[in-house]
């Protein structure tokens, strides 16, 4: 049994006769300390899922699923004090902006500590004990002064290595990681993402990579999940992913890392953006932009099929040559 | 933080000084003199009027009078009153006392309510409540005080007979002044139903005067609450499995309350501006009321003292705020 399972996630902004789908119909699964990546630019509802895992899209948006079930438990059906159990606990997310993400007003310490007494028996002496053991473990210098450091007091890589801190306070079984390198200086991006491996071999967390940039999953991710337009459109293993892509957008995507097209004078790109509320496609969603779309994806949604262990949301899945296969 | 308040006290100086010159322009212009005012005009003696002039040093130029004032006030005179011929320093401190009690009161009806209304509309934003709270903080904010306070008075004190109509503890009391302040001097006299006697007196007035700053500070409250309750460690919060109440009471809270802070320190100016008309109207026998009294009788030394005295009050209000900021927000106390 997988440790997180989602079926048909839906969730929508908005009212009346067309509201905004953020997500539709998502299915995904992650097992015990497995690492999957979510990829997929900006708009294409990566984040807005696992939000709504967790239970934090409010309203106006509307949360709906067949299943969300996290470690045997129904989440969404789960009252939201019980859920405040799972959430912090057993799954803990870090995201993007570290420093925006602490609050200004409280000491490191003090919000280390937050966590630890809303989720663990701990108390007094002991609490200090643990977040000062924390702040080791995620490799923060000089752990015992910066226990009393306000977030303005530290760099952007410090305050993710915070963040970390808190999400692994009580050993999480899943970690979701929303693009938590992008706000920082590369060689810092690179130190993050070894200590993020680290604790999640040491801890056997299962990991959720959420991010746009392939690169930063490739050597981590077992599973990839392609996302585009708040729908799923491969999800394959990662080998797999880079070596045939079988969905087009994957296939624009991967040639648009700068390593993929060296000597190029131009870096390759996917023209056009996103599809909004008003402008989604009656077909396939990536047909406006998609270099091989016919009349039939314009018109027809095409749905999820698996071919040789991977999913593709095709109708003409790219063969292992790159080329669309015609029936 | 001791040569910020060092800049900040030296900053206040000028200030001080325009004060000063606008108090006096100010008093001067109005028609009519203190004398005139004392004696009548009717049976007006001219010998006798020139000689209280020159006593009162009221004919020499105005520059002449003004610089005499300043020197007087360097060497911390502020000058007796021409009517009651007492200092004004120690007429000011007999009367403040009262002042400060109603403004007190005001301030803690306005912090509680304003606070717990902005929170309440925030949390609760676009739905009835948020709409019925914030039209009636519009509404206060709107209110005339001296109208305000008429309609509390017929209806509370007059039809329901729940409060006095006006002064600061019913008359059967004597109590003798220890602290200046009714509600504690009645504890300390330990005479039985004063104690209760100045607190009913005091409800109608502080929520007269408080209406506009609770107004104020519910909008303020409001906003701020909004715009934090957004930001990305609230997401955290909630993500770390926090409840809604002490995600709002313990991490939005306190960020939002440091631009209301900021209002309440304002507001402290408004409410002893609102004062002078409170106490007029509840006969309060306070700073406001001792002011206007003396504005109609050009008393002048009085009036320029208690305004400078005011003045001061306000700057040290400000300068406490400023302080109290930084002990809110640390990103403050640190860059200093």
């Amino acid at each position: 049994m997988s440790l997180l399972d989602i079926r048909k996630l839906n969730v929508t902004f908005g009212h009346g006769s067309n509201p905004f789908r953020a997500v539709s119909g998502l299915d995904l699964s992650i097992n015990s300390g497995e690492i999957l990546g979510i990829v997929g630019e900006s708009g294409s509802g990566k984040s807005v899922t696992m939000l709504a895992m967790m239970g934090l899209i409010d309203a106006p948006g509307i949360v709906t699923a067949d299943t969300l079930s996290f470690a045997g438990q129904d989440l969404i059906g789960m009252k939201p004090a019980q859920k405040r159990q799972i959430i912090g606990r057993d799954i803990a997310m870090i995201f993007q902006d570290a420093l925006t993400s602490l609050n200004p007003a409280y000491t490191v310490g003090d919000q280390l500590i937050e966590t630890l007494k809303q989720h663990t028996p701990l108390r007094g002496a002991a609490l200090k004990a643990r977040a000062l053991e924390l702040l080791e473990q995620v490799e923060i210098p000089d752990a015992k002064s910066r226990l009393n450091a306000y977030p303005h007091q530290l760099s952007g890589g410090m305050s993710q290595r915070v963040m970390i801190a808190m999400a692994i306070a009580c050993k999480p079984k899943l970690l979701i990681a929303d693009e938590p390198t992008t706000a920082l200086d590369v060689t810092v991006q690179a130190q993050i993402m070894e200590l993020l491996v680290n604790l999640q071999k040491q801890n056997d967390m299962a990991l959720i990579l959420i991010t746009h940039d392939l690169a930063v999953v490739a050597e981590i991710a077992q599973k990839m999940v392609v996302m585009y337009a708040g729908e799923v459109v491969e999800t394959s293993a990662t080998d797999t992913l880079f070596a045939t892509p079988r969905h087009p957008y994957t296939q624009a995507l991967l040639s648009s890392i700068p390593e993929h097209s060296k000597g190029a004078r131009r870096l390759n790109t996917l023209a056009g953006v996103v599809p909004g509320q008003y402008d989604r496609p009656a077909g396939c969603l990536l047909s406006p932009r998609c270099l091989y779309a016919s009349a039939h994806c314009v018109s027809q949604h095409p749905p999820l099929i698996p071919i040789a262990g991977t999913s593709v949301r095709c109708f003409t899945p790219l063969d292992s040559n790159g080329i669309p296969s015609h029936e | 933080m001791f040569s910020f308040i060092i800049k900040r006290i030296s900053v206040a100086i000028p200030t001080f000084l325009g004060v000063t010159l606008l108090a006096f322009a100010l008093i001067h212009m109005i028609p009519g003199d203190p004398v005139l005012l004392l004696v009548g005009e009717r049976r007006l003696d001219p010998e006798f009027y020139r000689a209280a002039m020159q006593r009162l040093g009221l004919d020499q130029p105005l520059y002449v009078q003004y610089w005499d004032y300043l020197r007087q006030l360097l060497q911390g005179n502020l000058g007796e009153s021409i009517v009651t011929h007492e200092p004004v320093m120690s007429e000011f401190l007999k009367l403040f006392p009262a002042t400060v009690e109603l403004s007190m009161a005001a301030m803690l009806f306005a912090v509680v309510c304003g606070l717990a209304a902005g929170m309440l509309a925030a949390t609760k934003r676009g739905t009835v409540i948020d709409h019925t709270v914030m039209g009636a903080a519009l509404t206060g904010y709107s209110m005339p005080i001296f109208w305000w306070g008429l309609i509390l008075i017929m209806v509370f004190s007059v039809h329901l007979d729940w409060t006095p109509v006006s002064g600061r503890i019913a008359l059967e009391y004597d109590i003798p002044a220890v602290t200046g302040f009714m509600l504690i001097d009645t504890l300390l006299s330990g005479e039985a139903g004063a104690f209760k006697s100045a607190v009913m007196h005091l409800i109608l007035p502080a929520i007269v005067l408080g209406t506009i700053p609770m107004a104020v500070i519910a909008r303020m409250t409001r906003s701020s609450m909004l715009e934090v309750l957004r930001e990305d460690y609230i997401r955290t919060a909630r993500a770390k499995g926090l409840s809604r109440s002490r995600i709002i009471i313990v991490h939005a809270l306190r960020n939002a309350l440091i631009p209301v802070v900021t209002v309440i320190g304002l507001q402290v100016g408004t409410l002893l501006a609102g004062a002078v008309l409170t106490e007029t109207i509840f006969s309060w026998p306070g700073i406001g009321k001792w002011l206007i009294d003396s504005i109609s009788r050009r008393d002048y030394p009085v009036v320029q003292g208690g305004i400078l005295l005011i003045a001061t009050l306000i700057i040290f209000v400000n300068l406490l705020v400023d302080i109290l900021y930084g002990v809110i927000n640390p990103r403050i106390r640190h860059s200093r």
